[in-house]
């Protein structure tokens, strides 16, 4: 089996019956999709699969084979952070962040294919499936509303940190 | 022990391999599996996968229309009648509607601690038949006949229903969050002129159930002749007995609303 992950062509070697999810966590170290509840109910395990908004965890790898999967590490890099990701940054939309990747996705797939400004009920619809514990949603529909108008423009002004020296620390961190 | 896969490429393919049935996991969107096989409560020996079966168009094959089984529930927003439209977009959410299918959502068994199959409904209220494989080879039945069955043991190939001009009403009792199942659902259809009335429940116990007796009287109370609601992690039978006629009710008014909208 093959799957095309975050635009790079990759042979799978899992079983055909495993869980795209955990072929992505377990097989390739993609760690973004989070195991949560693992049936379907959470949301945290969203993934593109050719283009369209998926529960990796209800997914076969082999029901998949040969598809385009893209993964919050497939979205934008340190620096230049992808829209949606950089108005979650703006928008403060993440406590504990568990939920936040299958949010990331479903929302990026949201204005993939509505191309300009969402309504409130569009993101309360494309999220339905999304539980997040921490937050109570409205900054998160905040945020999907200011990426789906393009408002990117602070995207400049996030920290870049470097792996293992964080030049920003967060107020209350250790050390 | 992974399972042996099998990868029929058309739907004969499909149900040769599947013969009886017997040994077989039919794997279809996988939504209902998948947890199973990684929570340890399934280990398929032999798994029909049937992805590349071609069992995945909708086909409007002169007024009969035709719904492979292996369609997924998000495009039967684009099904040709609204009631299957409209039912479709509340099972699960859009994620799960993408990998869901109608088969499955048709033959999977109901789950012990809450009933599945919101379809069953809209294609009793549609009148529509199953084509499915087994022992004994291929048949077509009414749904309602197909669900009461033993479903396990049949291959659904796909769900056929004839077209004419319609009227519906749907309603539903169910919690506010995306993937809960249904309390109970009702879904009612007739001719333009109320004629060809036919009712379908579903959520009220295992399987759906089509409501012969109100077709007849057209008393919304007549419903629990037909469904003996059950107790489940959803809702109690006590509590399925008190709504169930009001729902019926409600279906039967959007019913007729939906002929005055028209006409």
């Amino acid at each position: 089996m093959k799957l095309i992950v975050n635009g790079v062509e990759l042979e799978i070697v899992s079983p055909p019956l495993t869980p795209l999810l955990h072929v992505l966590r377990d097989e390739l170290d993609i760690t973004s999709p989070k195991a949560g509840c693992q049936q379907g109910g959470c949301g945290t395990c969203t993934v593109l699969i050719d283009g369209e908004p998926r529960r990796s965890c209800l997914t076969a790898v082999a029901a998949v084979d040969g598809a385009s999967i893209t993964t919050v590490e497939g979205l934008g890099d340190r620096g230049a952070l992808s829209p949606v990701q950089a108005a979650f940054h703006n928008h403060y939309p993440a406590q504990c962040g568990f939920c936040t990747p299958g949010m990331v996705i479903a929302a990026t797939a949201l204005i993939e294919r509505t191309g300009g400004p969402v309504e409130r009920e569009d993101v309360i619809d494309a999220l339905g499936g999304h539980y997040c514990r921490c937050t109570g949603y409205v900054k998160i529909v905040d945020a999907v509303m200011a990426a789906s108008r393009g408002e990117t423009d602070s995207i400049e002004d996030l920290p870049v940190s470097v792996v293992g020296e964080p030049e920003v620390q967060p107020k209350g961190s250790p050390a | 022990m992974p399972a042996d896969v099998l990868l029929p490429t058309s739907a004969d393919e499909a149900a040769s391999l599947y013969g009886d049935g017997a040994g077989i996991t039919v794997v279809a969107g996988g939504t209902i599996l998948l947890p199973e096989i990684a929570a340890g409560r399934e280990s398929p020996e032999r798994a029909l996968m049937l992805h590349r079966a071609g069992l995945d168009t909708i086909r409007v094959d002169g007024d009969r229309v035709v719904i492979g089984a292996m369609v997924p529930i998000a495009a039967l927003a684009d099904a040709p009648d609204r009631v299957l439209a409209e039912v479709a977009r509340h099972v699960g959410d859009g994620e799960i509607r993408r990998t869901a299918t109608l088969g499955g959502n048709i033959a999977a068994p109901a789950a012990a601690d809450a009933q599945r199959g919101d379809l069953g409904a809209p294609l009793i209220a549609l009148g529509a038949r199953v084509r499915s494989t087994g022992a004994g080879g291929e048949r077509i039945e009414p749904i309602e006949e197909f669900l009461a069955g033993d479903r396990t043991v049949r291959l659904v190939l796909d769900v056929q229903y004839d077209r004419f001009e319609r009227r519906f009403g749907a309603t539903s009792l169910r919690r506010r969050h995306a993937q809960s199942y249904s309390i109970a659902a009702v879904v009612a259809c007739a001719r333009p002129d109320g004629g060809d009335l036919r009712i379908g429940v579903s959520g009220a116990g295992p399987t759906a159930v089509r409501c012969r007796a109100v077709e007849q009287s057209r008393d919304a109370s007549d419903v629990l002749i037909d469904v003996d609601p059950i107790d489940d992690a959803v809702a109690s039978a006590a509590y399925r007995r008190t709504v169930l006629p009001k729902l019926v009710r409600e279906a039967l008014d959007k019913l007729a609303l939906d002929e005055l909208e028209r006409s």
